[in-house]
């Protein structure tokens, strides 16, 4: 069960990799996290990773999990939750492709959607009936920046987090008052593996800074967090600026 | 599941899956809720509830989780209220477990007979007084309330109903258990002859927590309820510093003529209710401290032998319907720990700690409990209890309250359970002996499968 201040006593990571998935999972088992489920592609770094949790003297076990094999998620993930209850849910997959080839590649584009917007509807409402079912929890989700408004520059990624961004919107909707709580996450810029060799945007950000936001987040229940919260700003004033002049701008 | 016709949602009929929480208004969770009418429709609903179990929920006072059921069934006991019997020239009175305190003391103060114990708030079932095995100012001469139970009516796991007295094993798992060893439908309890409902009550000031101490400590017999207001936001000189106020149930000859014509009546006094909506952050270092500030001047430095209605000594707050909802949007939560006696170094510490940190609590009670009582879960332990506030948003507040905790266990402690809403699964065994034995009883009797609570999965009661 989630204590007073919303933190999870048990957490499944879907995309278990993931170095935001990672460092949340650090931050949660510093306070009250104690079963973690990593469901990731079976793979060495899942094993690691799951490791580098257990040294902290968590509870964990990975589960295969393939985001862009639908038809398997509600077998697989629906039996993490016959096992026990699970409080909290953070969706953490997502590829960033790579833009300028992938416009000339279609079906690489296509695996960038089909992993990070149609795996995530498949994997989100999957957890969301099994969360509705136990009458608790949360269903965190990692957005994007990218998704607030497409640029030139990494657009295909961008929509895929954008099509993300409002499913979890909406889902979070669908599921007020049925005691689970559905949290969009929008990060700007993160300084990780995903985006090595990338120069820094504005505003960059770390793992660790989006786990204590998610930490924040949990405790008050908000539905959207902005890391850093200042983007919150830049992002209302950029949103409304002319298409003419957005395509300029250096972002 | 789907709505059954034996039971009768009490406001939104069509809709009985409805959010809970504890009266914290922090982590809430979706259940279904039953409103039986009838014994036996509540062992219905026992039978009947599914693999997420129930938990009876009395009128919702417990600070954290424990009258909520994630996915699975609240019993409202509320609608379970007959007052059976009362045996005026004894004082016992037989009556169902979804009696509140409130409206015993309506009907039996005109009788001359008051509760035997009662806690700050009088919005509470006899049933959630015996789960939780509250205590009130005079834990020190009466202890608990379970104490004065000389019989109740349990529902059992499979839907039957056994009648247990004290000095059974299933008495004591049951008085403190939190509601898990199964659901109390009516209960014998003792009461307390009184000859008016006012109070004759004595309040002092202390300058600081030794000072408090020393006095809450002397002639501690002298007066049946005792219990000291601290300032947990004063710091050096004067951290700790108290209003001590004592009292006792006061003597037809102690009124004043006027009263004296209506000694029993029972006249609680209604304050407008808290709005729904409240700014966060409204309790705050500032607010609170200004507020402890005029407590603590405005209290007499000595005042003996003041009469004052019963309602207002015992439930001041009561009078403001919804007070929790201050707090705001993140609600709060209650930390109330004991120290054994001898373990006083441990309490100063922790006041220190609190009053460093300048947690906003103007709620902070500080009282010396008596003996302790029999149940395995049961809290009170003889020595020192504090019990505190604190918004919920406070940045930090849940590892500030661990490591209180890790200072509570090292000095052989325990946290209150019907307060909690935090406490790390790790340091239960320690703070309660008999943890093992109320475990084994669960599993035993069934229990375990059927009486689930929010609190009993978060601890693994």
């Amino acid at each position: 069960m989630k204590d007073a201040f919303g933190t999870p006593q048990s957490l499944l990571v879907l995309g278990g990799t993931s170095e935001i998935g990672l460092a949340v999972a650090r931050r949660l088992i510093a306070r009250r996290t104690r079963t973690v489920r990593l469901a990731g592609r079976p793979s060495p770094d899942l094993e690691t990773a799951a490791d580098s949790l257990r040294a902290l003297g968590a509870d964990v076990r990975t589960i295969p999990f393939d985001a862009l094999d639908p038809a398997a998620h509600e077998e697989i993930l629906g039996k993490v939750f016959t096992e026990g209850d699970i409080d909290m849910v953070l969706l953490a997959f997502g590829v960033l492709g790579d833009q300028a080839n992938d416009e000339g590649d279609p079906s690489a584009a296509v695996r960038v959607a089909q992993t990070n917007y149609t795996g995530a509807v498949s994997a989100g409402l999957v957890c969301a009936t099994a969360l509705q079912n136990q009458g608790h929890g949360s269903l965190v989700v990692l957005s994007s920046v990218a998704g607030e408004r497409a640029r030139r520059t990494n657009f295909i990624y961008g929509s895929s987090k954008a099509g993300l961004d409002a499913f979890a919107q909406g889902l979070g909707d669908a599921l007020h008052g049925t005691g689970v709580h559905v949290m969009v996450v929008r990060p700007g810029f993160v300084r990780s593996r995903m985006t090595a060799g990338l120069p820094d945007a504005p505003l960059a950000t770390t793992p660790e800074a989006v786990a204590l936001a998610v930490e924040q987040g949990l405790r008050r229940r908000s539905e959207l967090v902005w890391v850093p919260g200042t983007l919150r700003v830049v992002m209302s004033a950029l949103r409304h600026i002319p298409r003419p002049l957005f395509r300029r701008l250096p972002v | 599941m789907a709505a059954d016709t034996r039971t009768t949602p009490t406001t939104e009929a069509d809709d009985p899956f409805v959010s809970v929480t504890g009266w914290g208004r922090t982590a809430p969770s979706t259940a279904f809720r039953w409103r039986p009418r009838t014994h036996e429709q509540a062992a219905a609903a026992v039978r009947e509830w599914g693999a997420r179990g129930g938990i009876a929920r009395g009128l919702g006072r417990a600070y954290g989780d424990a009258a909520q059921n994630a996915g699975g069934c609240v019993l409202d006991m509320t609608g379970l209220d007959r007052i059976h019997s009362v045996d005026v020239a004894g004082g016992t009175v037989v009556c169902d477990a979804g009696v509140s305190l409130h409206r015993l003391m309506e009907v039996l103060l005109p009788l001359g007979w008051f509760v035997p114990v009662s806690p700050g708030t009088r919005y509470i079932t006899v049933g959630g007084a015996i789960g939780a095995a509250v205590h009130g100012k005079n834990h020190h001469v009466s202890g608990a309330f379970t104490r004065h139970v000389s019989a109740f009516d349990l529902l059992l796991p499979d839907g039957s109903v056994r009648t247990v007295t004290p000095g059974t094993e299933l008495f004591d798992a049951t008085a403190g258990g939190m509601g898990l060893t199964g659901v109390v439908l009516t209960a014998v309890i003792r009461l307390h002859r009184v000859e008016t409902s006012y109070m004759l009550v004595d309040t002092e000031r202390a300058t600081d927590l030794d000072e408090a101490l020393a006095r809450l400590a002397a002639d501690a017999e002298r007066h049946r309820y005792s219990v000291a207001w601290i300032d947990l936001l004063a710091r050096g000189r004067s951290t700790g510093r108290s209003v001590i106020t004592r009292g006792d149930h006061a003597p037809l000859a102690a009124l004043p003529a006027r009263a004296r014509r209506a000694p029993l009546a029972f006249r609680p006094g209604t304050l407008p209710a808290a709005p729904v909506v409240v700014p966060p952050g409204l309790l705050n270092r500032a607010t609170v401290g200004l507020f402890n500030e005029f407590w603590y001047r405005t209290s007499p430095r000595a005042g003996t032998g003041r009469l004052q209605r019963l309602t207002t000594f015992f439930h001041p707050l009561d009078g403001v319907p919804h007070w929790n909802r201050v707090y705001g949007r993140d609600g709060f939560v209650q930390y109330q720990f004991v120290v054994g006696h001898g373990q006083e170094e441990t309490l100063r510490r922790i006041v220190r700690r609190i009053a460093r940190r300048g947690c906003p609590s103007f709620l902070a009670v500080l009282k010396r409990f008596g003996e302790g009582d029999p149940g395995w879960l049961s809290f009170p332990v003889p020595g020192w209890t504090l019990a505190l506030d604190i918004p919920a948003g406070l940045s930090g507040l849940g590892a500030f309250l661990d490591e209180l905790d890790e200072e509570v266990v090292g000095a052989g402690g325990r946290i209150y359970l019907a307060k909690d809403s935090r406490l790390r699964p790790e340091v239960l065994a320690a703070m309660y002996p008999r943890l093992d034995d109320f475990r084994a009883l669960r599993a035993r009797t069934g229990a375990d499968r059927v009486f689930t609570s929010d609190l009993s999965r978060r601890l693994s009661l």
